[in-house]
């Protein structure tokens, strides 16, 4: 009894985790913390209040707003402040969509797209539109030339900046001038990108993109849907005249003014953050590899994210490989935090092509500002370690039920 | 240095010391996703769960009838659009009353652009919704009817478990926009009947960014974020951790305000400051139900003025108020309160809110009293100037003419450019 709260209070084995699952929540920047803290603290009024204390409100708002803005290489009356990547993919393809009716109700979205993504398209379909999905290679990438066969009455189509379980990169650029050529717009899902690549909203070509604090550093219940000047849109909440009218409800201030400043110190150390990470993966495959020969790397051969890697040990289950690196300190996911419970194959392997066998072993490892060489290497030895006890928990399973 | 007095707590409270102390350890190391398997995403799921104890135990409901939004609009959208689609066959017209908060409003009338038959209940000149012309409003084909419990603006307390009896009794569900009642009044979803109920952290001493939906068990709730199993399927999104962790721990500590009095205290403060100033104030007087009302909000209208000229004088003597509602502040046109109540444009644009919360003493109530009369003269008598039959006339009879909405235009120009900025 006294164990057991001793484990429960102290948590011997917290202070030892080592956090590799950065893509599904990465710890908040001290500065955004710190900038949250104060406006708990003393920006009490309603931003939208007349009063000076309301105007103060605003200001800090209308900062965040611009440093989002930087971040994403667009102009600041293009962000919408939202309270997260869900709720911005909905509010951008749907927002699309029910703006652009009258010209079709055709919807396209990549088969490697967010939950979030998906559910927006359901719900689109629930309303009487048709999705279609773009199918990806083996490589994880849309090819340009498969949006030539999407139907005319396709008025939008979403496909992300960066996938979230595999890192992998789409070419956002050449997908939106092909869509653009056929009066397509593009809804761009940047969430796993924003802040470990450098985006250029203008650069990209697209006219809605979304982004989320938490994945930057920025805290959970806020993030920002960049929407393009004059870009068809209807509003997913209405209300009064917040957000230009775009969004109602009372703004999140700690949590915007939390995201402004993750956002400005992402941009800031992209340049050093970024091959940083990108060494860091180089071990980490190195250091894989070395132990396990036989594993494989998902989407390897396409440009990918510098943080993310993940892989398959043949023969380690999913679920008994993530409980296995639980049980050596190591928290990993295993595909999308967001599919955790489900034992299928990720939707996104599968459309990678990738067999049945081999994506239920899959494994995702994401760092972060906070990683270190050290981590890397202990995360090898666990990982070595622990596919062991995984492939033998698989060959009886009958022991763990 | 000068003491400031916030009394625009209608339009946000300040999150209380305990909130923010509770916050704080999900703000830098429980920053696990709750939808994780691993340890910290378990932590993390325990203290969603643990305020969601909290919120529910605060509105007598079961926690897994409570889904977290990310305010009070968003609470309001997802209860509209949500659960009309699941009323039975043949039900699909919506009753709202027409004081509704604009994320009602605005929400039913882009229903109703898609093709949902809308109905608007008059209210009476106190606010009061009157049962017997919402009964008139219902009949076979109501599926929803959206009434608030305490409006924004005036306070006016309507009688929702009556309201609820006809809306069942009609067959139809009823949905409840709570957001200034919870925390404030004694709120209990069972007594009350309704289906569904609003509310919202930041107007009770928890943070912005964190509001609920109640959704009473076997209520059918189509989603409006859907895409993750989060809210048990109801709202999706990686859930808003900080801030549900400080809606919960303001929900605990509203409770054990209302069982201790100190919400009742606060109302007797919000009685004197009405008595004082309609006293001290000559041609002034209460909008809203003298009786049935959440009387830590004062709205009055001071015949003669323009209430943004009053906001903007006491704000300059650190006296913090508001015209209307902090939501409609952008908008150009009068309080579409006041006017469903009655009163003529000229007189909601001479109305003023003044709404009380913690922090607020009885000197602050003195100051109130003491600096309001003054800036009213004032202004008066600056609009005199050009009309002087109109100034401090005490019979308000000629509030409607033109000239004595002199002092008013220099203000109107900067609602025009408001209006320009944010429209």
């Amino acid at each position: 009894m006294r164990d057991r709260f001793r484990e429960r209070s102290s948590g011997p084995r917290e202070t030892h985790l080592i956090y590799f699952d950065h893509n599904a929540s990465t710890p908040v920047r001290p500065e955004a913390a710190e900038a949250i803290r104060d406006a708990l603290a003393e920006l009490h009024a309603n931003p939208s209040s007349m009063h000076r204390e309301g105007q103060r409100a605003r200001a800090a708002i209308e900062r965040a707003r611009d440093q989002v803005a930087g971040l994403v290489g667009a102009r600041p009356d293009e962000i919408v402040f939202t309270s997260g990547g869900t709720e911005g993919d909905h509010m951008g393809l749907i927002g699309a969509a029910l703006a652009l009716d009258p010209r079709g109700r055709r919807v396209a979205i990549s088969a490697v797209e967010h939950h979030a993504v998906h559910g927006a398209a359901d719900l689109l379909s629930r309303l009487g539109f048709e999705v279609e999905h773009v199918l990806v290679g083996p490589d994880g990438a849309v090819a340009p030339a498969s949006l030539d066969a999407l139907p005319e009455d396709t008025t939008v189509l979403s496909v992300m900046l960066a996938n979230n379980e595999t890192g992998v990169i789409q070419p956002v650029t050449e997908l939106a001038r092909r869509a653009r050529a056929k009066g397509i717009r593009v809804h761009c899902d940047a969430v796993q990108a924003a802040g470990k690549i450098p985006i250029d909203f203008e650069g990209l070509g697209v006219d809605y993109l979304v982004i989320s604090a938490h994945k930057l550093g920025g805290p959970k219940g806020v993030g920002a849907l960049v929407v393009r000047r004059g870009a068809p849109f209807e509003p997913l909440f209405r209300g009064s005249a917040h957000e230009r009218g775009r969004r109602g409800g009372t703004e999140n201030l700690p949590g915007i003014v939390g995201l402004g400043e993750a956002a400005e110190h992402a941009a800031r150390e992209l340049a050093r953050e970024n091959p940083r990470l990108l060494e860091l993966r180089g071990r980490l495959e190195r250091g894989i590899r070395a132990a396990l020969p036989d594993v494989v790397y998902h989407g390897e051969t396409s440009p990918r994210l510098p943080n993310t890697l993940n892989l398959s040990v043949p023969g380690a289950r999913s679920d008994h490989l993530l409980m296995a690196l639980d049980a050596r300190g190591v928290a990993a996911s295993a595909g999308a935090a967001c599919a955790s419970g489900a034992v299928e194959p990720s939707p996104v392997l599968t459309a990678m092509g990738i067999p049945r066998a081999v994506a239920i072993c899959a494994l995702r490892l994401s760092m972060g500002r906070t990683t270190t060489p050290a981590e890397v290497d202990a995360v090898v030895a666990a990982l070595a370690d622990g596919a062991r006890a995984a492939r033998g928990a698989g060959a009886a399973p009958a022991a763990l039920s | 240095m000068r003491r400031e007095i916030y009394a625009d707590h209608a339009a946000t409270t300040a999150p209380a010391p305990e909130v923010v102390e509770a916050m704080l350890p999900y703000l830098g190391e429980g920053f696990g996703n709750a939808s994780s398997v691993h340890r910290r995403g378990e932590a993390a799921r325990e203290a969603v769960e643990a305020a969601r104890a909290g919120v529910a135990a605060l509105v007598g409901a079961s926690p897994e009838e409570i889904v977290f939004t990310a305010s009070g609009s968003e609470s309001n959208n997802l209860a509209l659009k949500g659960a009309l689609p699941g009323a039975p066959e043949g039900r699909r017209r919506l009753v709202v009353s027409a004081i509704e908060h604009p994320s009602v409003l605005e929400t039913a009338r882009h229903l109703e652009d898609r093709g949902v038959p809308v109905t608007i209940v008059p209210v009476e000149r106190s606010g009061v919704v009157d049962p017997e012309r919402l009964k008139g409003a219902l009949g076979p084909d109501v599926a929803l009817v959206s009434v608030m419990w305490v409006n924004n603006e005036v306070g006016t307390i309507q009688s929702i478990a009556e309201i609820a009896e006809l809306a069942h009794a009609a067959g139809a569900r009823l949905h409840c926009d709570a957001v200034q009642a919870v925390g404030k009044l004694p709120v209990d979803v069972g007594e009350a009947g309704v289906d569904l109920l609003s509310l919202a952290g930041h107007k009770f001493q928890g943070p912005p960014g964190a509001g609920a939906l109640y959704v009473r068990r076997r209520v059918r709730l189509v989603p409006l974020v859907h895409g993750g199993h989060q809210e048990r399927s109801r709202r999706a999104g990686t859930e808003n951790l900080a801030a549900i962790v400080g809606l919960g721990a303001a929900a605990e500590r509203a409770r054990a305000r209302l069982a201790s009095g100190a919400t009742e205290a606060l109302a007797a403060l919000g009685e004197r400051l009405r008595a004082g100033l309609t006293r001290r104030i000559p041609a002034s007087r209460l909008n809203g139900d003298p009786e049935r009302r959440l009387r830590t909000i004062v709205n009055l209208c001071f015949t003669g003025v323009d209430g943004e000229a009053v906001l903007h004088e006491l704000d300059l003597q650190g006296i913090t108020v508001s015209t209307g509602s902090a939501c409609s502040a952008a908008s150009p046109g009068p309080s579409h309160v006041l006017i469903a109540m009655g009163l003529r444009p000229e007189e909601a644009h001479a109305s003023v809110r003044f709404s009380l919360g913690e922090g607020i003493g009885e000197d602050d109530i003195d100051t109130i009293l003491t600096v309001t009369p003054p800036v009213v003269e004032r202004l008066r008598a600056l609009g005199g100037r050009e009309s002087p039959e109109a100034a401090g006339a005490g019979d308000g009879a000629t509030v409607g003419s033109p000239a004595t909405r002199g002092p008013a235009v220099g203000h109107q120009r900067t609602r025009g450019a408001r209006r320009g900025e944010l429209s």
